[in-house]
Order: C-alpha cells, then structure tokens, then sequence
C-alpha cells in the first residue's frame, strides 16, 4: 500500500497552519502506510541553500556548527530537529558544504532554498511529533507514509526523496524496471544513494529537468519510460505535480478550493480540510499529468 | 429517524445497528452523518431499509447490499456496492475504482463519473452513471446492464459474457470481443425503464449498445500452435 498526501496553498493567510494540515492528513493515512513517515514542507525561500540532514547517533552534531565555520570561513545556523538537523549555507558554498558533512557521515535528505525534509521509521504520528511538523509553515508541501515493499525498512527507504534541489518525490505502488533505469541513469552521470525504486524514479525526473524538461515533460517521461505501478506526487520549488500510471490500481483523489489544492490517497485525508464539504472533489485520470506553480 | 453519527460511533456499532434493523425488515429511514470517507459503510445490510449517507465514503460502502436503499450524499471510494444483491444504491459524487464489481442484482447509480473498471465482472447489476466511466469497464462483465450518459474510456467490455453496455457519448476504445450491436426495440425498452429508475434526463434512442462478439466463447483450433 502506502498513503501519499499533498497540500498547495494559494493564499497565504494559510501558510502558518501548512503543517498542521498536512500532519493531520499524514496521520490519517497511518493504516496505509505504519512503517516509516516523511514529509517535505517547502517553507520561506532562504538567502542561500537550506541542507537538511540525518544522523541516528545525535553525537553526530556535536560541533558540528563550529566545523562548518571553521571550513566555509563563515558563521552557519544549524536547526535540530530530533535526528534531523537544517543548516543554512550561502549557495557558493554548496560543494564545500557537501563534502564536509559526507566526511562527517551525515546523511542529506535534501538541498533547496524552500525545501526541507523530514522522515525517519516509526508511526507517522510519532515521526510527526518527533519534528515539531505541525509547527512548520510553508507555501506546500508533500507527504508519504510507507509500507515496504521494495526496499528495506530504514531511514533511507522512506519517502520523500529528493534529488535535486527543491525537488522531490513520493510514491505509491513499485517501480519494474528500476534497476535498469538505475544502470541508464548512472551512465550519464546521475547516481542514487539506495536500493530503493521510489528513489529511482525521483533521478529520473531530476535527471530529465537538468536536460532542458519542464516539470510536465518530466512527468510525461515517466509513463513512457518508467514500468510499474505508480502514483506519483513530486514537489518543486513553486508547486506540486501528480501522474498516475495507466493502469491506475493505486488510488487517489485530488479536492480543489479557492483556498488550496490537495491531494491524498483516500477521501479520508481530506476531512478535516477547512471548506471540503464544498470544494471540487475528483479522481485525477490515468496517465494524465497535472501540476499545479505559483 | 434514527441518525448514527461516526464521529461518536465506531464503524461496527454503525454497521451492527443497520444489519439488525434490516434483518428486522423494519424499513425504516436512517440517517449517518460524518462519514469522513470511512470505509465498509453500510455493509452487508440483509433486508429493506432506506440509509442516508451525508457526507462522502472510502472503500467499499454498501457492499454485497441486499434489498436495502443506500443514499450517498457525496463522493464513494473504491469498490462501492460491490457484491450487490440486490436493492438500490445512489451515489450524489463520484466513485472511484471497480463501482458495482461482481453486482449480482439491483440498481447501482452514480449521478458524477465512475472511474476504471466499472462493472468489472458484473453478474446480474444494473449500474446506471450520468457522467463517464474510466477504462477497462464491464471487464468479464457476465449479465445485466450498464448504462452511461458520458463517455467510456479504453477497452470497453473486454473479454465480455453477456452483459449489455449502453453508451450515450464516444468510447474510447472496444476491448477484445466486444462490438457495437444493434439496438432493437426489447433494447430501447430496457433502457428507457433503467433512465426512468436512476432519473436520467437522456432518451435511449441517443445510446449506442454494445456486447459480446462471442468469438472468445470456444477455443478456436486455429490458435492451437500459440500451445
């Protein structure tokens, strides 16, 4: 199974309540997904690149402020949050940055100047409550709860992936043809860092936008050379996307209002939504792309 | 009228309640309201009884339904009224995926658009829908009729029995052996009762039909050297 959720606001009055919608949403799709939760919340774009990044072991980011300054020459603010940390780093610095926190043996769950990542193994309401999301504002953002099938169990199994800047994915269903799509990405240059298929699928669709591919060719892409079985729901800088394959088993249903569109796995998520009783509830269509940009 | 709200009631006590008051034949109207998309609403429900819905469902509301009427006043997720029996079933939104699968009997109709495989394995429903359906519906579809006032999407009727498909608007494609046919007079008939019954404003001299070739009916040797 697997539940997905999504929520683009379009007005901002709502910004501040962006995590505590989704998280409700999120914790709704619990039944479909135990396993493992994650969340991408795209929030005030930063001056510079927000890294966030991952350690099981909390000594991890001990001095770890105190080494970025010292290596990039410049004062870095770092976040905790539970075994996640966001560090804000001047964009030049972006290589320097990268390698230092690889030697460090940290984890990057994702790079943007909006984008944060949050995700770890357990019950979405504890991983909910372990980042302080309901506490997170932002234009939109996109969630996934996880139950396994491709991959193992792990931090870096859940979803979302992210694999370029500002930009990830969640996915339900199970990609077919991962591994050669993994072997094809490599040869030009575009590595992932699991076994994971969702993971694969998410360097397909950053690997076709550095190509010169809109948001919607990119989606299109994945019909044609993605096999498999998939709901997809892919955030950006300025908007969300969906695509469904055309076989379309895996659910999903989009509810629209002047306020916001979202989407989720099931109705269910959408019941607390402010103005769902009115708002323009329907299934998106088999192999059809929708996005939706600020 | 009674009214169950989910928001206090667990779903079992919901549906405990509407399975010993249709089992009663009691007939009597009842009212659910914030059903927030749960799933398995209404399910199961052994005898005549008229439930209002007020809100939208999950997965598989009015299932295996028999006798009873059901009146969603929203949108059904996966698989409702599936295994129906009998009775009526009217959906206000839309419903996803595999509306009406496996029907034995009575009317399902959904007053927005159905989604893939409506109907799939159909064996005796009658699923009227005002709007369109998705693809591969009335898949293995064996008997009774489905009726759409929109359009249908890929593959119609594949691999079709007997069931009778009613089209108003275009089909996207025919699945294997399935064909338009002639609408003969037992036809219109038919139809112009099903409209009557799911209150569709169309007239059924605007529908095509559509059914079984029957070529996949018996092995053709010609096919043996696939063997």
């Amino acid at each position: 199974m697997c539940g997905i959720v999504g929520l683009f606001l379009k007005k901002d009055e709502l910004r501040p309540r962006l995590g505590d919608m989704l998280t409700d949403m999120l914790i709704t799709m619990t039944d479909r997904g135990p396993d493992s939760a994650g969340i991408a919340i795209y929030g005030d774009a930063a001056e510079g690149l927000k890294f966030t990044v991952q350690s099981d072991d909390p000594a991890a980011f001990d001095g770890l402020a105190e080494a970025l300054e010292g290596a990039l020459g410049t004062a870095i603010p770092v976040t905790l949050k539970d075994t996640h940390a966001v560090l804000l780093v001047p964009a030049e610095q972006q290589a320097a940055a990268t390698e230092l926190l690889e030697a460090r043996g940290l984890r990057i769950m994702g790079v943007g100047e909006a984008m944060e990542i949050f995700k770890e193994v357990g019950l979405p309401k504890d991983v909910a409550e372990r980042f302080g999301l309901r506490e997170m504002g932002g234009s939109h953002g996109i969630g996934h709860t996880r139950m396994a099938t491709e991959s193992a169990v792990t931090t870096l199994g859940a979803h979302p992936f992210s694999t370029a800047e500002d930009q990830c994915l969640v996915h339900n269903g199970s990609l077919s043809n991962h591994n050669d799509m993994r072997r094809k990405l490599a040869r030009k240059g575009v590595f992932t860092k699991t076994e994971n298929d969702t993971e694969v699928g998410a360097a397909y669709i950053s690997s076709r936008i550095a190509e010169g591919a809109t948001l919607g060719e990119a989606l299109e892409g994945t019909l044609k050379d993605l096999d498999g079985f998939f709901t997809f729901v892919t955030g950006t800088r300025n908007g969300f996307g969906v695509v469904r394959d055309p076989i379309a088993c895996k659910p999903a249903v989009m509810a629209e209002t002047d306020d916001y569109v979202a989407f989720a796995s099931e109705y269910r998520a959408f019941a607390d939504l402010p103005g769902i009783e009115t708002a323009r509830v329907w299934e998106p269509e088999p192999a059809t792309v929708y996005f939706w940009e600020r | 009228m009674p009214t169950l709200d989910m928001s206090k009631t667990e779903l079992r006590e919901v549906n405990a309640t509407l399975q010993a008051a249709a089992k009663a034949q009691a007939n009597e109207p009842f009212e659910i309201i914030n059903p927030r998309g749960s799933h398995a609403v209404a399910v199961g429900l052994n005898g005549p009884l008229d439930v209002t819905v007020k809100g939208s469902t999950g997965y598989y509301c009015a299932g295996m339904n028999k006798d009873a009427t059901i009146h969603v006043e929203g949108s059904a997720g996966p698989g409702v009224a599936e295994n129906m029996m009998s009775g009526t079933v009217v959906i206000d939104g839309d419903a996803s995926q595999y509306a009406g699968a496996t029907g034995h009997g009575g009317l399902l109709v959904i007053k927005g658009n159905a989604s893939s495989r409506c109907g799939i394995s159909m064996k005796g429903i009658d699923i009227v829908v005002h709007g369109s359906i998705g693809h591969m519906s009335a898949f293995m579809a064996q008997k009774g009729n489905l009726v759409v006032l929109g359009d249908a999407g890929d593959a119609l009727g594949d691999s079709l029995y007997e069931a009778r498909l009613f089209v108003r608007g275009s089909v996207k494609s025919l699945g294997a052996d399935c064909v338009e046919k002639e609408m003969r007079p037992e036809h219109i008939e038919i139809l112009a009762d099903l409209l009557a019954r799911a209150g569709a404003d169309a007239k059924p001299e605007e529908f095509k039909r559509y059914g079984s070739a029957r070529t996949l009916y018996n092995f053709n040797i010609d096919n043996a050297d696939a063997y």
